[in-house]
């Protein structure tokens, strides 16, 4: 009894573990929702599902469906991250177990309950619910704003290696505030239009109405929502990741004022779409490009650091750009969360823009339905890259080592950059082969598509599948991660909960 | 000895393929199936209200009017091209079918489409897919094709078509009572769907077996229950009898929507999944679009026999 108990602590009071559960309930509806869509229909795997679980599919409900699911999805995504914030940015204890025990009970509401609700009849109980778990995620979103914030003097920085005011403000403090409180801003942009929900908001995807001339102010708002959540959540995990590799440094010091910047305009720019569309855009940009810019800093300084650390390692005081180039690929697990961020600019940003720039030139020549694949290709890319960096820092919370980190690794990344790469093939393929001549563009992309995330998958299941088999051990990898739950990395300002915290402060 | 084995697999399974791929040629040129229905056949819908849309929104024609059984099929609009060009309608400049189009009202929005007027393009003779052929002096439909629907024809082409007989291409509302009838249903023949209803993507039909998704179209009425070569149907009708408004390919409506001038399409297609094929499903393209699985069918004024009726 007392080892089912320390399991439960594990899993859900320890950030490693509610980590792990996240990501467990994440995969878990990915597997079975997964069969609902692509290639399982035409194979038949959906009929199954649905007749083994007694989903209820009405034609009408599809939109509803799916926008309670990606935000099922999406409130774990954003849980894990406040787990990481909450682990890396220093804040008291109590705050900590208070921020994790509420955006838990949250997310878990909201998914257990939202895809009851739209996946197996409508009782409107199961949606009150899931409006509660949402409205919690909401509420553990306001206590961690107030936990980072960034002007009490116990957290000034005290190591100036680290990005900061003259009077000591940790910028990477005030990134960290900024983006949770941009995200609660723009939480409340769509919690706002849903209220309408039935009184004058109809459900929609945001892709079916890119042709609509005149928005009306829900419409614009929700298209907006779902813009800067993915934004935000995106710009977190950079932070999360810079602090993994101990950002520091001239480009630290660069990087965090473009960021703040770059995210405060960009969701400023995001929110005034509903009173002045026609501007909006040009914020937009903007904030992009600080944000951008902030990012290219951290991959320069994390590549840099991991050729460094890596000739180090191996006694070479200076190695040759062969060397380097080893030294840089010698860990996949390190450098993939970077290598992803760059490769983002091809199949993401370099996309958007290329899109913005030639729309009325080439996109909407096309029917709509191009010109809708190549949006949700992607929007859907850059949630799976955020997904895939996710998963490579976790697998270095977990210890991954040796030649099955390199399998890990390489994997996640060639996977999920072969299945990008061709939905990003796919998804432009007007621009080069015409409609008779599509077919073998389609299939071999729709191919390597499946087999790249095939890959993904199946290293992702066997990652849990041993995780979970350790969880049956009594000395178990779960057992020493309770014992030390928080995540290994240096801190721009004191710890509050150190044992050493007075000498620290000092 | 090993490396003999895999030589023989290696030739055995070459030689498969190629059979294989013998037989879809051959399979082309005789995939030929009689669907019983007479593509010249018009429905009447009487006037009412009906639901409109996903979210059901109360909606109107408050006029009695007529709109055709299937689609246009490639032996009508070979047919009509023919009348058409000896007549003037139409003219002819190298492969490109041309028609006269007065031009939309431009209003100066962002992404607005500009639409002069002038001469537009109806139909590109030499694209290929197009089952529409021409000797110089007379328009035929690419045999085996003859009751296909018309495809790679711009909504320009479509609506001359009908104005050249004094139809008109439906309006979205008429297009929409005539799939739905009365009730909320989400395809025109209910709510459930199975790939023996529409030509959707993969939906497994002899044509797309054959041509591949792209070229698959399947004749008009092809989904009315009946068994083709093992093939099933079910009936795919819509309450007031029309066939094929869901799938097979896309329907140009007459109506210009303002501020961007788009022409919208209903019904789905052979290339989109059943989602599309949802009645409230659109697609929406410039005027002078045309594609593999873009056609029409026209609307008219109900005529002196059907009103006696």
């Amino acid at each position: 009894m007392k080892s089912y108990q320390k399991i439960f602590d594990y899993l859900f009071c320890s950030t490693k573990g509610l980590v792990l559960t996240a990501i467990a309930m994440i995969s878990l509806i990915t597997a079975v929702w997964g069969t609902l869509s692509g290639p399982m229909v035409e194979w038949g795997v959906r009929d199954i599902t649905v007749r083994l679980l007694g989903m209820d599919l009405e034609p009408a409900q599809r939109e509803g469906r799916i926008i309670m699911l990606y935000h099922t999805i999406a409130m774990a995504v954003v849980a894990i991250e406040v787990y990481f914030i909450t682990s890396i940015v220093p804040m008291k204890k109590h705050q900590q177990r208070s921020i994790n025990a509420t955006i838990t009970v949250g997310y878990l509401t909201a998914m257990i309950f939202g895809l009851w609700f739209a996946y197996f009849g409508h009782n409107y109980v199961f949606h009150g619910l899931f409006l509660v778990g949402q409205s919690l995620v909401f509420f553990a979103g306001v206590k961690l704003a107030i936990a980072l914030y960034p002007w009490k003097k116990e957290y000034y920085v005290k190591d100036k290696e680290y990005s900061h005011t003259k009077k000591g403000i940790d910028l990477e403090r005030v990134a960290f505030f900024a983006t949770a409180v941009a995200m609660l801003g723009s939480a409340i942009f769509g919690a706002v239009t849903g209220s309408y929900w039935g009184s004058g908001h109809e459900t929609f995807l945001g892709e079916d109405i890119i042709r609509t001339p005149h928005k009306t102010p829900l419409q614009l708002a929700i298209i907006g929502h779902l813009h800067i959540m993915l934004t935000l959540i995106a710009v977190a995990i950079t932070l999360v990741i810079g602090r993994w590799l101990d950002f520091k440094g001239i480009l630290h010091k660069i990087a965090m004022p473009l960021i703040i910047f770059g995210t405060i305009v960009i969701t400023l720019g995001v929110w005034s779409v509903v009173p002045y569309e026609a501007t909006a855009h040009t914020f937009i940009y903007v904030g992009s490009v600080f944000i951008m810019t902030g990012a290219l800093m951290l991959v320069i300084y994390g590549w840099r650091k991991i050729i460094y650390d890596r000739l180090a390692e191996q006694g070479i005081e200076k190695g040759g750009f062969i060397k380097s180039i080893k030294a840089l690929l010698h860990d996949p697990i390190k450098f993939g969360p970077l290598w992803q961020m760059v490769f983002m600019n091809f199949t993401v940003s370099g996309v958007g823009i290329f899109l913005a720039v030639k729309l009325d030139e080439i996109f909407r020549v096309w029917p709509f339905l191009e010109e809708r694949i190549t949006l949700t290709g992607h929007w859907h890319i850059l949630s799976g890259i955020i997904a895939t960096i996710i998963l490579m820092y976790y697998a270095d919370i977990s210890g991954l080592k040796g030649k099955v980190r390199k399998w890990f690794g390489w994997t996640l990344i060639i996977g999920s950059d072969i299945a990008f790469a061709s939905v990003t093939i796919f998804s432009m393929k007007r621009l080069f082969v015409s409609q008779y001549n599509q077919q073998p563009i389609v299939d071999w992309t729709m191919i390597l598509t499946d087999l790249g995330l095939a890959a993904v998958l199946i290293i992702l299941a066997l990652f849990l599948g041993w995780r979970l088999f350790d969880l049956f051990k009594s000395d178990g990898l779960w057992k020493k991660e309770l014992s030390d739950p928080e995540l290994d990395v240096n801190k721009t300002s004191p710890v509050l909960f150190s044992p050493n915290f007075d000498e620290e402060t000092k | 000895m090993k490396q003999r084995k895999s030589i023989y697999i290696l030739t055995a399974t070459i030689l498969i393929m190629t059979l294989g791929l013998a037989f879809k040629v051959n399979a082309q040129d005789e995939l030929q199936m009689d669907t019983g229905v007479n593509p010249g056949e018009w429905i009447l819908i009487p006037a009412g209200e009906f639901y409109k849309g996903q979210h059901n929104h109360e909606a109107e024609v408050d006029y009695d009017y007529e709109i055709m059984a299937t689609h246009v099929t490639n032996a009508q609009y070979a047919g009509y091209l023919n009348k058409a060009l000896d007549s003037g309608f139409v003219k002819m400049i190298g492969d490109t079918i041309k028609g006269y189009y007065p031009g939309d009202e431009f209003d100066g929005y962002k992404h607005e489409f500009k639409i002069e007027e002038g001469y537009w393009t109806h139909m590109v003779l030499d694209e290929k897919g197009i089952h529409i052929k021409f000797d110089g002096t007379k328009f035929w439909a690419q045999k085996g094709f003859e009751d296909h629907p018309v495809i790679m024809v711009s909504w320009f082409g479509a609506k001359s078509y009908a104005d050249f007989y004094g139809w008109r291409l439906p309006t979205e509302l008429e297009w929409e009572k005539a799939a739905r009838g009365s009730d909320t249903r989400a395809y025109p023949w209910g709510n459930n769907f199975d790939e023996s209803y529409a030509n959707y993507y993969k939906s497994f039909d002899p044509f797309e077996e054959a041509y591949g998704i792209m070229r698959g179209t399947t004749p008009v009425g092809f989904y009315n229950g009946k068994t083709y070569s093992g093939f099933k149907t079910s009936d795919n009708r819509s309450p007031y009898g029309l066939y094929d408004m869901a799938g097979n390919v896309w329907q140009w409506v007459g109506d210009d929507k303002p501020f961007v001038h788009y022409r919208y399409m209903r019904g789905g297609s052979l290339a989109t999944y059943s989602q599309h094929l949802r009645i409230w499903g659109e697609n929406s393209a410039g005027p002078d679009y045309y594609g593999l699985d873009v056609g029409f069918r026209c609307a008219r004024d109900v005529q002196d026999e059907n009103k006696k009726k």
